[in-house]
């Protein structure tokens, strides 16, 4: 048996007294599209950044194409960060170029539309072309995993559907993709997921597996009371959210909403329907009352009780 | 009541920015604006707010005194604490004293930044520093909210509560016009307005534009013509502008699906060609 394109083993780091990922485990295959999932301190990018190499465990083991990532082995990584990673002051070619000579290969042929634009300074150029040639630099050396952040934010959707085109075509000759993003779209094109919270991996699977065991109703009050439906939930320290005029409510059974709207004589409908996963990720803050930095959720909202 | 523009045109210099748009914002509602970089969506929102002068076509807006804009990636100052931020804005629109905080203080504690008075803006995470920009904003209760990518490259937990904050708005009557690049986001607006290259290519209710959408879509293993297919996990969909092949199942589309479908239709059919 082969080993994998990436492999977390236990993986743990901390930064002083905290610890930004703890007992990691998992793997990518060959082939297949992992997402990464998590708020912003969840420990998504130290979980990338070991995995890559650029940054040592204090504890348990990372694996790159079956080895402790090193110079060799980085050579068959492609790596797409947030920030695109290019040089906004140099023009296409050149990026294509430098690019190509630290790996040692020969710059990729472009096609249009950057074919066209293959002597234009990168930073002018719309953020739909900058993001096509960031994945056409990180790949161009033929790698046999991809790292992705966040690889289509910002462009129109069929922009994005045209990038995806090209990582799907990269998992399908055998290439190991592991993206990270905060985008639900994005997460709907994966083949598995992974969820993280405060250092660990909270959930696993797909959509509904990392929905499973949570509840969200959603209240449909007649036309001319929803706003008060709405408000009497809100001050009542609940996460309420709108969806067009139906308000949605987590973590609370749909009886107690009922209840809750009937005290101030407010006769709704109340369905339960299908979580999200940013509700999912809401929820676990809400229940973390020392959640770190933008830990606000959990001093709004109390911890509900059990 | 309501907001909004009509066959509203923009030029810069020789570039048309936006061609005879027309958007209606309604109080009470949030109207989303989706589209890529370079569709317009900034444009729209800048001359909604009074910054951008239409170079023909009507603008509805209420006055300066009314509105609230958050402009992307912004809407705070970095060098001021948030609670300097909050009595500066408060000051423009001539609240001070126990007015300003009966207004504030419940917006800063919904918005978690209640604990954050005395930071400055600039250190501030940047779910929080949107929350900010967000309650600055709103601080007026303005009746019309233009809001330009408030949720981009904010993470989920903050996003999800930005909504909240946004739907309160909207509960007490607000009209909300915001960009997003989140489709799901746009799913939960009451309105939609797909922007390509400065123009409308749809808009209307969420579920109404999945209904309504010109031709079909399948879910397929082998796309008839790739141009008009697009991967979706380990599937592919494919829009069928007219008729069908026979034995290809018919796929209910979310509006991700759609947009495309709209984009690649804009492709297809020129300008001014009605089918």
């Amino acid at each position: 048996m082969t080993a994998p394109a990436l492999e977390a083993r236990s993986l743990t780091r901390r930064f002083r007294d905290n610890v930004a990922v703890d007992d990691v485990t998992f793997q990518v295959d060959f082939g297949e599209v992992v997402g990464l999932l998590g708020a912003n301190g969840a420990g998504k990018t130290t979980t990338i950044r070991i995995l890559a190499g650029l940054l040592p465990p204090t504890s348990g083991q990372a694996f790159l194409l079956g080895s402790p990532p090193s110079r060799a082995s980085r050579r068959r990584l492609g790596y797409v960060p947030q920030g695109l990673g290019l040089y906004g002051d140099l023009t296409v070619r050149e990026n294509l170029a430098f690019a190509a000579s630290a790996f040692g290969v020969e710059p990729a042929t472009l096609i249009d539309p950057l074919a066209g634009a293959s002597d234009r300074i990168v930073s002018n150029l719309p953020l739909g072309l900058q993001r096509q040639l960031s994945f056409v630099t990180a790949l161009q050396h033929d790698p046999e995993v991809l790292i992705l952040d966040e690889p289509t934010s910002g462009v129109g959707a069929l922009a994005a559907a045209r990038l995806w085109d090209r990582i799907r075509d990269e998992s399908d000759r055998g290439v190991g993709v592991l993206v990270s993003t905060h985008s639900m779209q994005e997460a709907r094109q994966c083949d598995r997921l992974l969820l993280m919270f405060d250092g660990r991996i909270v959930g696993r699977g797909t959509e509904s597996d990392i929905v499973a065991g949570m509840t969200t109703v959603e209240v449909a009050a007649d036309s001319c009371s929803w706003s008060d439906a709405f408000s009497v939930l809100a001050n009542d320290g609940l996460l309420v959210t709108l969806n067009g005029t139906k308000a949605r409510v987590i973590d609370l059974a749909p009886a107690d909403v009922e209840a809750k709207l009937r005290e101030h004589g407010i006769e709704a409908d109340v369905q339960v329907v299908p979580s999200t996963i940013d509700e999912r990720m809401a929820s676990l803050s809400i229940r973390a009352p020392a959640w770190k930095e933008d830990g606000s959720l959990s001093r709004v909202f109390p911890t509900p009780a059990s | 009541m309501s907001f909004g523009v009509e066959n509203l045109t923009v030029r810069f210099g020789r570039v048309t920015a936006l061609d005879a748009v027309s958007v209606v914002v309604r109080r009470g509602e949030v109207t989303a604006l989706v589209g890529g970089d370079g569709a317009g969506k900034t444009t729209l929102l800048r001359t909604l707010a009074g910054l951008v002068e239409p170079t023909s076509g009507t603008v509805r807006r209420p006055g300066v005194g009314r509105l609230g804009y958050l402009p992307a990636g912004a809407g705070s100052w970095k060098n001021l604490t948030v609670a300097e931020n909050v009595s500066f804005i408060g000051g423009a629109y001539g609240l001070s004293g126990a007015d300003l905080a009966d207004r504030a203080d419940p917006i800063l504690e919904r918005a978690g930044l209640a604990d954050a008075r005395d930071r400055l803006a600039g250190q501030l995470s940047g779910g929080m520093k949107t929350k900010l920009g967000f309650s600055l904003a709103m601080l007026h209760s303005p009746d019309l909210l233009v809001l330009d990518e408030p949720t981009t490259g904010v993470d989920p937990v903050s996003r999800i509560e930005l909504w909240r904050m946004i739907s309160e708005a909207v509960a007490d009557g607000a009209a909300v016009v915001m960009a997003t690049t989140y489709m799901d986001e746009a799913e939960r607006a009451a309105f939609v307005v797909l922007l390509g290259d400065g123009r409308v290519l749809l808009s209307g209710e969420p579920d109404e534009l999945i209904g309504s959408m010109p031709g079909t879509i399948v879910e397929t293993d082998a796309p008839v013509d790739s141009s008009l297919a697009w991967r979706v996990g380990p599937v592919f969909h494919e829009w069928f502008p007219w008729t069908v092949p026979d034995g290809l199942t018919w796929l209910r589309p979310d509006l991700e699906d759609v947009c495309i479908a709209a984009e690649l239709r804009d492709r297809l059919i020129p300008v001014g060609d009605t089918q």
